[in-house]
């Protein structure tokens, strides 16, 4: 066998075994996102769906204010769930990592995370126990006579933050306290030397150089809370709807697929859009 | 003069230094405690409440039943849906192990053509919502009049997972198991021995994790399963649709049971796994 062939062969070989995950990615997920793409330049008549190429959704989201309202609910609900979470997270990362004796860390860590381990729908359902008119805060607030009514806390946005938070304080102290635990005493070594104080260190050291894992945990964060449907679902009450919450509406009860295929590539936009934000402190470096 | 001025000074200075510290530490556990109890507050709450011996899982509490664990073992449909969770994790899972596997295998062993795109490709699932993922797939599944099954919801969770898999698998192909591959190629192993009986043994820790971590991702997924199932549903859709009654004890009780499950997996799996990869 020549050189020639045995690289075919070779190459034969490679393209079989990467081949199956390759034709699984592009049968079911490019495939489908491409259908959807064009689908949302179609429209909706009654129950069919005609194959007129046309800009219409867009123009219509644009136009109505209950759908473009979905878009900036969604933008402020995660901007604040985004920042939130990191500003809650970071401390307590840092306490983990520096105050805590390095033998309970690991230990410290997993309790920190341990609630994550609930499953998903359970957890926005919990916080409804917390919340609700008869919940534990309400009960709690009104038995040492603090408040004479019940506060509406559940069923609005202040609810579906703090469900929110709640998962994504987990989430970001894992991603903050990985970073921080990588870095190398030395730096602090060095800024005590040049005579920096401990929050000088942190500021002008610390900070900058967990920078990029923070970044990716807020990116992750925004991403992930702005696809979310269910926590709105269950702690938003009806007043405020968001993006996937309207998504879900429009192939539900209305069965208006092209509108809900143009919402979702909004959707995807203002996620590219954060990602172009975020980019020049995403870049990953290699240890 | 000056110089015991000066020593009472550096004294008073460091006393302060010391108060700072105290006060600090103390602030830090403070802070501690608080973000603990925001964390752990609603999952107490919520096993607290499973054991309500009454009709609401809210404050008073009335004293200690088992009655809703009961109620949630008799329930059919809930029982049916755990296993549907169970067999759809697994298989989803195995699956995109599987793939991920081979394709990692191909992409770090071989040279291909267009390595970087297929790699991007096999990524790509990773960078868009769940919630557009199904919408995709209901929409072509709708136009080529395939029912929804456990088998959609399956295909849609290994769409999820694959690319978690490739990338945790792919990551830990190392250069290093190379030269351990060429000696068995030189001992008589045909390609497929040497994949099957040398590398995937090698890579078994990571081949684990992945499986592990897609089963997590695959078990507490909600929107897929939601929207690409009808009839047979898995667990969350089926928690979903109790949460229409309101607020009741034997969803505190399920969720409980799910939260139990996935804290012994977790602590086996530290324990069995990630503990003997720490010691070697």
């Amino acid at each position: 066998m020549t050189t020639a062939t045995l690289e075919q062969s070779e190459h034969r070989k490679a393209w079989g075994l990467v081949a199956p995950a390759l034709l699984w990615t592009v049968a079911f997920f490019v495939i489908p996102f491409l259908y959807m793409a064009a689908m949302s330049l179609w429209s909706r008549q009654g129950r069919e769906i005609l194959r007129v190429w046309n800009l219409d959704n867009y123009a219509r989201f644009f136009n109505e204010s209950a759908l473009l309202r979905g878009l900036t609910n969604s933008l402020e609900i995660t901007l604040t769930v985004t920042v939130l979470s990191v500003l809650l997270a970071y401390p307590l990362a840092w306490i983990i990592a520096e105050r805590v004796p390095k033998r309970w860390q690991r230990m410290a860590l997993i309790l920190a995370i341990l609630p994550f381990w609930t499953s998903y729908v359970v957890r926005s359902y919990s916080w409804l126990l917390v919340l609700s008119k008869g919940g534990v805060i309400n009960q709690a607030l009104l038995g040492i006579g603090l408040i004479s009514e019940p506060l509406e806390i559940a069923s609005n946005r202040t609810a579906t933050v703090i469900g929110f938070v709640h998962f994504f304080v987990m989430l970001l102290t894992l991603t903050i306290y990985s970073n921080l635990i990588q870095l190398s005493p030395n730096y602090r070594r060095a800024a005590a030397d040049l005579g920096a104080n401990a929050f000088q260190t942190f500021w002008h050291v610390i900070l900058p150089l967990t920078l990029p894992g923070v970044m990716t945990g807020a990116f992750l964060t925004f991403v992930l809370c702005i696809g979310d449907y269910i926590t709105p679902q269950i702690l938003g009450g009806n007043n405020e709807l968001v993006l996937p919450q309207i998504i879900m509406l429009q192939i539900g009860r209305r069965a208006d697929f092209p509108m809900a295929a143009a919402l979702s590539i909004i959707l995807m936009l203002a996620v590219t859009a954060a990602y172009v934000l975020c980019a020049r402190w995403l870049k990953i470096e290699r240890a | 003069m000056a110089f015991e001025q000066q020593a009472r000074t550096s004294s008073l200075l460091l006393r302060q230094g010391k108060m700072k510290r105290v006060l600090g530490s103390c602030l830090s556990w403070l802070y501690l405690a608080c973000i603990y109890g925001f964390i752990f507050l609603p999952v107490a709450v919520l096993v607290l409440f499973s054991f309500q011996d009454g009709r609401l899982p809210v404050p008073p509490f009335n004293g200690v039943s088992l009655q809703w664990y009961e109620a949630v073992f008799a329930d059919r449909k809930l029982m049916a849906a755990l296993a549907n969770s169970f067999l759809v994790a697994t298989t989803s899972s195995i699956v995109a192990c599987a793939l991920g596997f081979l394709a990692a295998y191909a992409l770090a062993r071989y040279r291909l053509p267009g390595s970087a795109w297929q790699r991007g490709l096999l990524i790509a699932p990773m960078t868009v919502s769940y919630l557009i993922i199904a919408l995709g797939l209901l929409a072509v599944l709708n136009t080529l009049g395939i029912p929804l099954s456990l088998w959609t919801v399956g295909i849609g969770h290994v769409v999820i997972n694959l690319p978690l898999c490739f990338a945790i698998i792919y990551a830990s192909m190392g250069d290093h198991h190379i030269n351990i591959e060429r000696a068995a190629r030189d001992l008589g192993a045909s390609d497929f021995k040497v994949m099957t009986l040398v590398t995937a043994p090698m890579l078994m820790p990571s081949i684990m994790a992945a499986f592990f971590l897609s089963v997590t991702f695959s078990w507490d997924e909600f929107i897929i399963a939601f929207l690409l199932s009808r009839f047979d549903v898995t667990l969350p859709v089926e928690i979903w649709s109790m949460l229409r009654s309101g607020l009741n004890p034997k969803t505190n009780a399920i969720g409980s049971l799910v939260f139990l499950i996935s804290v012994a997996v977790l602590l086996v799996l530290e324990l069995a796994l990630f503990g003997r990869s720490r010691k070697s």
